[in-house]
């Protein structure tokens, strides 16, 4: 399926959320996630299920203020 | 001694009318009061800000003074306190609700009248868990994230991420791996989300 993931077109077969943040090498404690306009709460993001087409924001939050 | 009156009045004629009149009827919350938050809660009172609801349960240690908005004389003492202290000698017409607690999912409450919240933590799962709670309530977010170690000052930019999450930083700087916090590049990312916070309060970031 494609995903259009922080702007940018992609294709893959991961189906999950947490799975796919996995995937990008970050720490999913650390990040914020929105799927097609509604932010994701860290405690769905097992359960968040991607479907062909979804939009999402994945930002990594780094630390320091 | 200087009348209210007086005091708006030279305001106005620097920020010009129509931006004080919304910035004074404006409520803007700071959570975290260390680098960032300390910074852009002066920069929020200089700007008018009628209200200012800020948030720590830390006090002013040596170590902060050379990145955080706070003088000698307040070692020791809350953060909230300072920094409530400095706001009074800035405007002492702001009016600021202070919450001397740690901010949790359970009390984020505490930023339900605001029109927009500057996130302003120094812990990467802090600021993750403020941004969740707040975005669930609706509200707008202005969250520093990068602004440690040495790199260029434009390198900080604000960026908006969805509907009501604005990003200040160059989102990779990282304090563990950059390994230090210097004073000019916290203050520029600061000023970032003061300004992407004034610039919800006049309407220019629908």
């Amino acid at each position: 399926m494609e995903l259009k993931v922080n702007g940018e077109m992609i294709k893959t077969d991961i189906s999950s959320l947490y799975d796919l943040i996995t995937d990008m090498g970050l720490n999913p404690v650390r990040v914020a996630a929105e799927l097609n306009g509604n932010i994701v709460p860290r405690a769905e993001f097992k359960n968040t299920v991607l479907k062909n087409g979804d939009s999402l924001e994945i930002v990594n939050f780094v630390g320091g203020g | 001694m200087v009348s209210e009156e007086g005091y708006y009045q030279a305001l106005s004629e620097r920020i010009g009318e129509e931006n004080l009149r919304r910035l004074k009827d404006s409520t803007v919350g700071v959570a975290g009061l260390g680098g960032l938050g300390s910074n852009i809660a002066m920069l929020l009172v200089r700007s008018g800000v009628g209200k200012l609801v800020i948030a720590d349960c830390d006090i002013v240690e040596l170590s902060n003074i050379h990145r955080q908005n706070y003088a000698l004389e307040y070692v020791g003492r809350k953060k909230t306190d300072a920094v409530a202290d400095q706001i009074s000698k800035i405007n002492p017409w702001c009016r600021v609700e202070a919450h001397d607690i740690r901010i949790t999912k359970d009390n984020v409450s505490i930023f339900s009248d605001c029109d927009v919240v500057c996130e302003a933590f120094d812990d990467a799962e802090q600021k993750v868990m403020l941004i969740e709670s707040l975005s669930a309530m609706g509200k707008r977010i202005v969250s520093g994230n990068g602004m440690a170690g040495n790199g260029p000052a434009n390198d900080i930019i604000t960026k908006k991420v969805g509907n009501d999450i604005y990003l200040c930083g160059d989102g990779h700087s990282d304090v563990r791996s950059e390994g230090s916090l210097m004073p000019s590049r916290v203050a520029v990312c600061a000023a970032h989300q003061a300004n992407a916070a004034v610039r919800t309060v006049l309407g220019l970031e629908p």
